[in-house]
């Protein structure tokens, strides 16, 4: 007995001390959690494997720790007890959370100037920079990886089969609902449907009608922001879409991805969803299918304006020794190289980061029908607003929770656009408040 | 009371050692940080705290959703363990009747147990896919449209059948071992006094399973009030809207998703306040009418 809780101290107290390093040469590692499951994992393990190649100083170790929100609550936990990574990858509606953090954060421009790296910030695209960006002028807090936005897919075949041109998809939100009336009718069981309804029908929608989501330029310019989009053009366009579930022109299947295999199978016409949805849309679609901008209102003026990212971005936790955000730096650096992004975003269908991954697609020839250039001119069409480009909440997985709860009250007939939007408004706000006290705003 | 001699007196405290070491660290510890996070405000990375006292809870009380959670738990766990136990009292004492085949029987039926809560449940969400779900499908040719993204009461529907269908397999195995300690002579003597199969099915065997089912009672409960989260987490999500958020869900969502400790310690407080007092309440009341063989 004695001898075993001998045989333990000894093993915790090794585990406590570190294991002995070897003298030199052994590279310094460099823990990176993320959410990249699946194929996504293997394209991003190979990246990081190139990186490691390609010196011998710094070796990141690459780690999926579930899908976005259980790895944020890991890394959240892991800071907590003192044993956080120092990359880890956070999605965009934890930027709030993570931004408020900052005795836990590193901004990644001051990563990059402590270790001599040059970081040439206007290379990002600006739609994205501009979202993990903070300041005056705006710098970049965290590193952008993987971006994406929304677009509007249609089954081809069936257009054609309901009469419609099949080179044209809908232009206008008016054109949805003829579109998905006449898919409808010509014997679809669905017209139109959506995933991620709060991110697309009214994040992406009002940025892409030059609305703001909350005041305070979304948030980007305080924690004292009240939500704001109960305004007449998204309450006429979650009515319209309210009469559409009413019709059966659009069917809500879910809040997530749900709707994405509703489309692929041919069930529905028109499909809205996150650009990274493309790949499993290309393998399992038995059809021809395009992909549009999205649907704007045209009475409304300067519609449509820019599109606004999802997707998460690379944050760096403190508590580590100077040569380890070193390695960080030069990890991002490599991260950022035109052929690096440029091939990240290729096998992905994430956006290029930057505009030289941009051209660099562009010169190689990359983008033809199965790889359409619509989300990223989506991106470029408007140099955006000082409130679309992008939001900053606090509490906003909640939000987002909110939207959802108060749509489907909407789409099942419960409750009118306006009274849902008022609703889902003054929930948020609510817990955009809770967030301001807690963080001492 | 039977008297246990061990040879050192310090043997019986090494003996339940381990099992007080596992309650001290995964039960009163976590309990009591429950406790003091449900007093406090925090931000996700616990820089700053500060005491609020009983506001966490009046916030919750203040809450329509919070308060309707709470019936939504009731209905959920009543549907859960009444289903389950009917389901599975009704199989075992099926598969009870049945000769050689009998062993067979059971091990299908107490094979769904070793699925994971969380597997099974992205079954059955599979299976009811509003997208493209085989049953959908299928309730589709008869006219039926499913779609639990939508219907708060199909949501419910799939979230019990996911639950019950695991639970289905405890009580199984609870049930037959009861319906087999029970001495075939009574059963005998009540056929000879022509009592059909019913009648002695409810006055005999039924009365000698109470402990077994008072027991199961107790723990179908527990299970629906804290162990289904995987289920509803992977099979809805609590929705549509909130229709099958129930209280430990919100606990969950409150805590890992929005990093709100406070709330979420102050609502598992209230849970364990409601838990604590359910059991009291079958042991006062519920137990007097079991009768212990």
């Amino acid at each position: 007995m004695i001898r075993r809780f001998a045989c333990l101290a000894l093993t915790a107290a090794m585990l406590m001390v570190g294991a002995p390093r070897p003298a030199k040469a052994a590279p310094i590692e460099i823990q990176f959690w993320h959410s990249m499951g699946s194929q996504l994992g293997v394209y991003l393990n190979d990246i990081v494997d190139k990186f490691n190649a390609s010196q011998s100083d710094y070796k990141i170790v690459a780690i999926y720790k579930g899908p976005y929100d259980q790895s944020m609550a890991a890394g959240i936990a892991a800071y907590r007890a003192g044993d956080a990574p120092a990359i880890l990858q956070v999605f965009e509606v934890g930027t709030a959370t993570m931004m408020a953090a900052k005795q836990a954060i590193i901004p990644v421009w001051k990563v990059f100037k402590d270790a001599g790296v040059p970081f040439n910030e206007s290379a990002f695209i600006p739609t994205i920079a501009g979202y993990y960006s903070q300041g005056n002028p705006p710098r970049l807090i965290s590193m952008p990886f993987n971006s994406s936005t929304a677009v509007l897919y249609y089954n081809k075949d069936a257009f054609q089969k309901a009469g419609l041109d099949p080179n044209k998809p809908p232009k206008t939100w008016g054109e949805v609902a003829t579109d998905a009336a006449k898919l409808k009718a010509s014997g679809m069981p669905c017209g139109f449907t959506t995933g991620w309804q709060g991110w697309i029908q009214i994040e992406e929608f009002s940025a892409w009608h030059g609305l703001p989501i909350a005041t305070e330029n979304n948030g980007f310019d305080g924690l004292n922001t009240k939500l704001v989009f109960n305004n007449p053009t998204v309450v006429k366009h979650i009515a319209l879409l309210q009469k559409m579930a009413k019709d059966g022109t659009f069917t809500y299947v879910g809040r997530k991805d749900e709707p994405t295999p509703k489309f692929y199978s041919g069930d529905c016409g028109i499909l809205m969803e996150s650009s990274g949805s493309l790949g499993d849309i290309v393998k399992y679609s038995k059809f021809k299918f395009g992909e549009g901008m999205m649907p704007y209102d045209p009475t409304v003026k300067g519609a449509p304006q820019n599109a606004i990212i999802g997707g998460a971005s690379l944050w760096v936790l403190n508590g580590k020794s100077p040569e380890v955000y070193k390695g960080v730096a030069k990890f991002f650096n490599f991260l950022k190289s035109p052929d690096i992004a440029g091939l990240w975003s290729a096998e992905t269908g994430y956006l290029p980061i930057t505009k030289f991954a941009y051209a660099n697609l562009q010169l190689k020839g990359f983008y033809n029908a199965t790889h359409p250039e619509t989300p990223i001119q989506q991106m470029l069409l408007h140099p955006p607003l000082p409130w679309t480009r992008g939001l900053r909440l606090g509490n906003m997985p909640q939000i987002r929770t909110v939207v959802d709860e108060e749509l489907e009250n909407v789409w099942s007939q419960k409750k009118t656009a306006k009274q849902a939007l008022d609703d889902a408004v003054s929930r948020g706000d609510d817990l955009l408040r809770s967030f301001q006290a807690a963080n001492g705003g | 009371m039977k008297r246990s001699n061990f040879g050192s007196p310090w043997l019986p405290y090494v003996l339940v050692a381990p099992q007080v070491i596992v309650t001290i660290l995964f039960f009163l510890w976590p309990a009591g940080q429950a406790l003091v996070q449900s007093v406090q405000a925090q931000d996700a990375f616990g820089f700053s705290t500060h005491f609020v006292g009983l506001s966490n809870f009046s916030e919750l009380f203040h809450d329509p959703r919070y308060l309707a959670s709470f019936r939504t738990t009731i209905v959920f766990s009543a549907w859960v363990t009444i289903s389950g136990l009917v389901i599975s009292l009704v199989l075992a004492a099926t598969a009870n009747r049945v000769g050689k085949a009998r062993v067979f029987y059971q091990t299908l039926l107490i094979w769904p147990y070793a699925v994971p809560p969380a597997i099974a449940a992205v079954l059955w969400a599979f299976l009811f896919n509003p997208s493209l779900g085989v049953i959908t499908y299928a309730l589709g040719r008869f006219g039926i449209i499913w779609n639990h993204a939508i219907n708060p009461g199909q949501a419910m529907f799939l979230v019990v059948v996911a639950s019950v269908w695991q639970q289905i397999s405890y009580n199984f195995v609870f049930f037959s071992a009861g319906l087999q300690g029970i001495p075939r002579s009574l059963s005998e003597a009540a056929a000879i006094d022509g009592a059909g199969p019913l009648r002695r099915f409810f006055d005999v065997v039924l009365p000698l399973l109470s402990p077994t089912t008072f027991f199961l009672l107790v723990v179908n409960v527990v299970y629906a009030f804290f162990y289904t989260f995987p289920v509803i987490d992977a099979a809805t999500g609590g929705g549509p809207v909130q229709a099958t958020t129930t209280l430990v869900y919100k606990i969950f969502f409150e805590g890992f998703q929005s990093f709100d400790l406070g709330k979420s310690g102050a609502q598992s407080v209230v849970l364990m306040v409601i838990v604590i007092g359910l059991t009291v309440i079958q042991f006062r009341y519920i137990e007097r009418r079991v009768q212990y063989g």
